[in-house]
C-alpha cells in the first residue's frame, strides 16, 4: 500500500470517520500549513476551485473562516477553534454555511517520526454526539488498531447479491 | 476538515454504525440475502436482544430495513443509504485527495526555499568571518 495514499477509516468505539495522510514533512511545518491563510490558499481544495477570502483567529474561543469560488457561486465555511496545541493539535466547530444545523466537530493530529508527518482528522457530528452521549468519546485514544477501509468497507457490500 | 459537498446530515451516523465489527458482519450477512434476527443471530456468541440493539443502530443508521412482519421481521439492506455513504465518500476522497497532492508540492516548495536560504545565511556568514 503506498504511504502516500488517503485513508478514510472508521473506528472500534468511534461514533465518526477519520482519514490519514502522510506527507514529507516536519509537523511544525505542516501545522503552519493546516493554520494559517497565506499557505491555506495555497492547497485547500482542488485545482479548480479558488479560495477568495480566508480568516483565522487560531486561539480557544477564537472563529475562523474560508469562503471559495465555485462555479455555482461562492461557498463558506466557518466555525471556532476549541483546542489549539501547536504543532499537534488543533480542535475546531465546522459548519457548512449552507447547512447550519450540521455542525461537526473536527480533531486534527499531526504526528512526526523520521522527517515524515502523519495527520489525521478525525469529524464528528454534533448530532450524534448529542444523541449518544459520546462526548469527545475516542478523540484521545489516538490511533486504534482495528480500523477499517470504509471505502472497501463499502465497496465490497455494494457489490451486486 | 471536511469537503464543501453538503455532509448528509446522517452520513456520520451511518459511518458510526459500520464502525462495529459485529455490525459489519451483520451488513456482510445481509448482502447476500435477507434475515430474520435469529438467522443473523446464529453464527454470533451472542444473545438475541444484543443482536436487536445492533440492528437498531443499523436501522437508525439508515443502512437496514425491517419488514413489517410482526413474527419474523425479516432485515434487508438498504442499498439507497449504502450508495449515499459511497457517493459522499467519493467526493470527499476526490477533493482531500486534489488537496494533499497540492499540499505534497507546497511542502516541498517551502523546504527547498527554507534549505536555499539556510545555505545563503550561511554562506553569509562565513563572509563575514
Amino acid at each position: 500500500m503506498s504511504e502516500k495514499k488517503l485513508e478514510i477509516i472508521a473506528e472500534p468505539g468511534k461514533t465518526s470517520f477519520s482519514t490519514r495522510r502522510v506527507v514529507d514533512a516536519p509537523r511544525s511545518l505542516v501545522f503552519e500549513c493546516f493554520t494559517k491563510c497565506e499557505h491555506l490558499k495555497r492547497w485547500i481544495g482542488p485545482r479548480s476551485l479558488t479560495m477568495v477570502s480566508c480568516e483565522t483567529d487560531l486561539r480557544v474561543g477564537g472563529r475562523y473562516r474560508q469562503v471559495f469560488q465555485t462555479p455555482n457561486g461562492e461557498v463558506a465555511f466557518s466555525g471556532e477553534f476549541r483546542e489549539v496545541t501547536p504543532p499537534s493539535r488543533v480542535v475546531r466547530t465546522f459548519i457548512f454555511e449552507p447547512m447550519p444545523d450540521a455542525e461537526a466537530l473536527e480533531t486534527l493530529e499531526l504526528m512526526e517520526a523520521n522527517g515524515q508527518t502523519t495527520i489525521t482528522t478525525t469529524t464528528v457530528h454534533k448530532t450524534v454526539e448529542n444523541r449518544d452521549g459520546h462526548v469527545n468519546s475516542g478523540v484521545d485514544k489516538g490511533m486504534a488498531e482495528g480500523y477499517t477501509r470504509l471505502d472497501e468497507l463499502l465497496a465490497s457490500l455494494m457489490q451486486p447479491r | 476538515m471536511t469537503s464543501p459537498v453538503p455532509a448528509e446530515h446522517d452520513l456520520t451516523a451511518t459511518f458510526g454504525a459500520l464502525a462495529d465489527p459485529t455490525r459489519r458482519a451483520i451488513l456482510a450477512r445481509l448482502s447476500r440475502g435477507d434475515a430474520s434476527v435469529l438467522e443473523i443471530a446464529e453464527p454470533f456468541d451472542m444473545s438475541q436482544p444484543a443482536i436487536s440493539k445492533h440492528l437498531k443502530v443499523l436501522e437508525r443508521a439508515g443502512l437496514i430495513e425491517r419488514g413489517r412482519d410482526a413474527q419474523r421481521r425479516p432485515c434487508r439492506l438498504e442499498p439507497g443509504r449504502l450508495k449515499q455513504a459511497s457517493d459522499w465518500l467519493g467526493t470527499y476522497r476526490q477533493f482531500w485527495e486534489a488537496s494533499y497532492d497540492r499540499l505534497d508540492d507546497y511542502l516541498q516548495e517551502l523546504q527547498a526555499k527554507e534549505k536555499k536560504s539556510v545555505r545563503k545565511k550561511t554562506r553569509n556568514h562565513r563572509g563575514t568571518r
